[in-house]
């Protein structure tokens, strides 16, 4: 009898509560959103690597992600919502990375989540947000695979290692002209592994014969014994696939080897920060690169302009992410100033040539980003577009 | 393959540099000090704010690093150790708090200087290669493994021929009979760690201007490394530490080329298992015995 009742006045008091969980957790946007208001705010949950081993990204980005929101809001893109940035740091690590895309899905409870910075982290956190239906806008991932092909709520504006990298294999052969090919690359990260097989790929089509690879680790900072070997069988050019830390260190030990031929490095070497640590040795280094910084269209001048304001210098990551808070607007704009996360990623599928300092941006069916590489050359210690 | 060789002698002489440290105070006190590779990151970190901040050529601010490191020793040793020394479990009492004081140590550093890689500015060490028989040697390079070798000799030098050295022999030997001698253990102990601490701290400063990166964690990829030195080289054996550090800077190398730097780790502890297994003492190690 006594049990009876008991269980009655708790299943009183549990379902209410069940209801309101399950209400709480479709996303708090909707409350705003489902009638297509005007006013209130759709948070954008960035996970960026401020710390760790792609930090010198994690900054950029932020900066290119605060000016984007900052220009949106100000410019009332949005006709009275205003986009709300949240930033988290991944330590880059993978852990890190699941924690603050947790918090941003069950805490925070944002519309979308901007990052994380790097693809070795967005292979371990994206299936989460896929599977809480949450969309993701990748605005540094360039492995061609195991990023966007977790699902359909995951997106990127990043160009792939497979789209830009060919490019600057041709123009550099086409400049430079070369026959016998050498390569390092790190072999314990996504982004790095793929960026060899792209590579790899990429010369073979070009008939250049691998006469060395190489691998290291992130940790490692000695690379002369794989130098010293790679220098004894005298590539015509050596091609290398890191994240930027490891890149400076690799170009100013390969220099002070006495190695003085042709580097062309992957998409890690895109940061200023390359240039700032190689020193002298960057001079000429040729990079694959997404963001074309010569060109004059409005969108990138007004990009730069807001860069220089903020006192910093731009470069591909804060430029992609900068656009990847104009797409997030526009996919809000194209979904009716709706802020719920499955309006959110419908949005993402109808953004068609937007105008972003990367160019004409469209997705490709898979998800992926769409527009003009370019390739980009070490010159007096700044990135110069080679044309 | 000769410059391979230098490649690898420059590798060992600052894992040499670092393992002799540790050497020195395992053999003294019988204890494994694991905020060696603390001290080692620390002196890094000193010497990168006086050649970038004070603008101190690195000639000076090196011994004035060692001087910092060696004090850091010996606040380590009052701090740290001498509280526990009366105990039974002092070998793995020591062993746990010199653990904390290298994470108390990380972390001052990580507060201070930030989780990013630094580097020292240009121009810190001239970059001249020089070709010698074939290989191309930089200047930093020679400097390294002298410097390196150097100390070295001067620690051993310091040990056979000083009565401060005598001292510290005798306390390594038994610790109760140098007393009934008239050594005064504590102040030899303090000698001790500052020697072993100032010698860990000038690898680091060498290790840093070496590859040119300076970061909180730096000390974690040696203090591994120092550790299978040592083991190999038979524990508180300072010229086993000497002979083992180059030793494993060579297999490292040689690794590297031959069979690819993935398989670096896993051969230096394989060659590290083989050898325990055939002397379990080490390379140079003496078997333990308990004379009364």
């Amino acid at each position: 009898m006594r049990l009876g009742r008991c269980s009655l006045r708790l299943a009183v008091v549990a379902l209410p509560l069940a209801l309101a969980a399950c209400k709480g957790g479709g996303g708090a946007g909707d409350a705003v959103g489902a009638s297509g208001a005007k006013g209130g705010s759709l948070k954008m949950g960035a996970a960026l690597s401020m710390t760790g081993a792609a930090a010198t990204y994690g900054q950029s980005q932020k900066n290119g992600l605060e000016a984007g929101t900052e220009e949106v809001n100000g410019a009332n893109t949005l006709q009275g919502l205003k986009l709300e940035l949240l930033v988290e740091d991944d330590a880059t690590s993978k852990e890190q990375g699941i924690n603050v895309f947790q918090r941003f899905i069950n805490t925070d409870k944002v519309s979308v989540i901007i990052g994380p910075t790097l693809s070795t982290t967005a292979t371990a956190a994206d299936p989460l947000a896929q599977q809480a239906h949450v969309p993701v806008l990748a605005i540094s991932n360039t492995s061609p695979t195991g990023i966007t092909d977790i699902g359909e709520y995951i997106w990127r504006d990043s160009l792939t290692e497979a789209q830009v990298v060919p490019g600057a294999v041709k123009k550099a052969k086409a400049k430079i002209g070369f026959k016998t090919a050498a390569v390092l690359y790190g072999n314990d990260d996504v982004f790095t592994k793929a960026g060899y097989d792209v590579m790899k790929k990429a010369l073979a089509d070009e008939t250049v014969s691998v006469v060395d690879t190489q691998t290291f680790a992130k940790p490692d900072r000695d690379f002369s014994a794989q130098l010293t070997a790679i220098k004894g069988k005298n590539p015509d050019i050596l091609v290398v696939s890191a994240l930027a830390d490891n890149a400076a260190a690799i170009v100013a030990q390969a220099r002070q080897l006495g190695y003085s031929g042709p580097i062309l490095g992957g998409n890690g070497f895109n940061s200023p920060a390359f240039i700032k640590n190689a020193g002298p040795a960057a001079e000429g280094v040729l990079v694959g690169t997404s963001w074309n910084s010569a060109s004059t269209a409005p969108a990138n001048q007004r990009f730069k302009e807001l860069m220089q304001k903020r006192g910093v210098n731009p470069d591909q990551f804060s430029a992609q992410a900068y656009s990847g808070v104009l797409i997030v607007a526009e996919a809000v704009r194209k979904a009716g100033f709706k802020t719920g996360r499955d309006e959110v990623k419908n949005g993402f599928a109808q953004v068609k040539d937007l105008d972003t300092p990367l160019g004409k941006f469209s997705f490709t069916p898979t998800r992926d980003a769409q527009h003009e590489p370019a390739v980009q050359q070490v010159k007096n210690g700044k990135f110069e577009i080679v044309q | 393959m000769w410059q391979q060789a230098i490649n690898g002698v420059f590798l060992g002489a600052i894992y040499a540099l670092f393992a002799v440290g540790y050497a020195l105070v395992f053999g003294v006190l019988d204890i494994l000090n694991l905020a060696h590779q603390a001290v080692f990151t620390l002196s890094a970190f000193v010497a990168l704010a006086f050649v970038a901040e004070g603008n101190m050529p690195l000639a000076i601010a090196l011994p004035v690093s060692l001087l910092a490191a060696g004090l850091i020793g010996i606040g380590l040793e009052r701090v740290a150790f001498r509280p526990l020394r009366g105990r039974s479990d002092s070998n793995i009492s020591g062993l746990i708090s010199s653990l904390a004081a290298a994470t108390i140590l990380e972390a001052i550093a990580l507060q201070i200087w930030g989780p990013d890689v630094q580097r020292f500015p240009q121009g810190t060490f001239p970059d001249k290669p020089l070709h010698v028989l074939g290989a191309t040697v930089s200047a930093l390079q020679l400097t390294i493994i002298s410097v390196s070798v150097v100390l070295m000799a001067a620690l051993t030098a310091v040990l056979r021929a000083t009565r401060l050295g005598r001292q510290i022999r005798a306390v390594a030997e038994s610790p109760r009979a140098a007393r009934i001698l008239g050594v005064d253990v504590d102040r030899v102990i303090a000698w001790s760690f500052f020697l072993s601490s100032a010698l860990g701290g000038a690898a680091g400063v060498l290790f840093g201007v070496a590859f040119n990166s300076v970061s909180p964690d730096m000390g974690r990829s040696v203090e591994l490394k120092g550790l299978a030195v040592i083991i190999l080289g038979g524990m508180g054996s300072i010229a086993g530490a000497v002979i083992a550090g180059f030793a494993l800077g060579l297999l490292e190398v040689l690794t590297v080329v031959q069979l690819g730097s993935s398989w670096r780790d896993a051969v230096s502890f394989g060659v590290l298992f083989l050898v325990l297994l055939v002397r379990p003492s080490g390379l140079l190690g003496k078997a333990a015995i308990r004379e009364a």
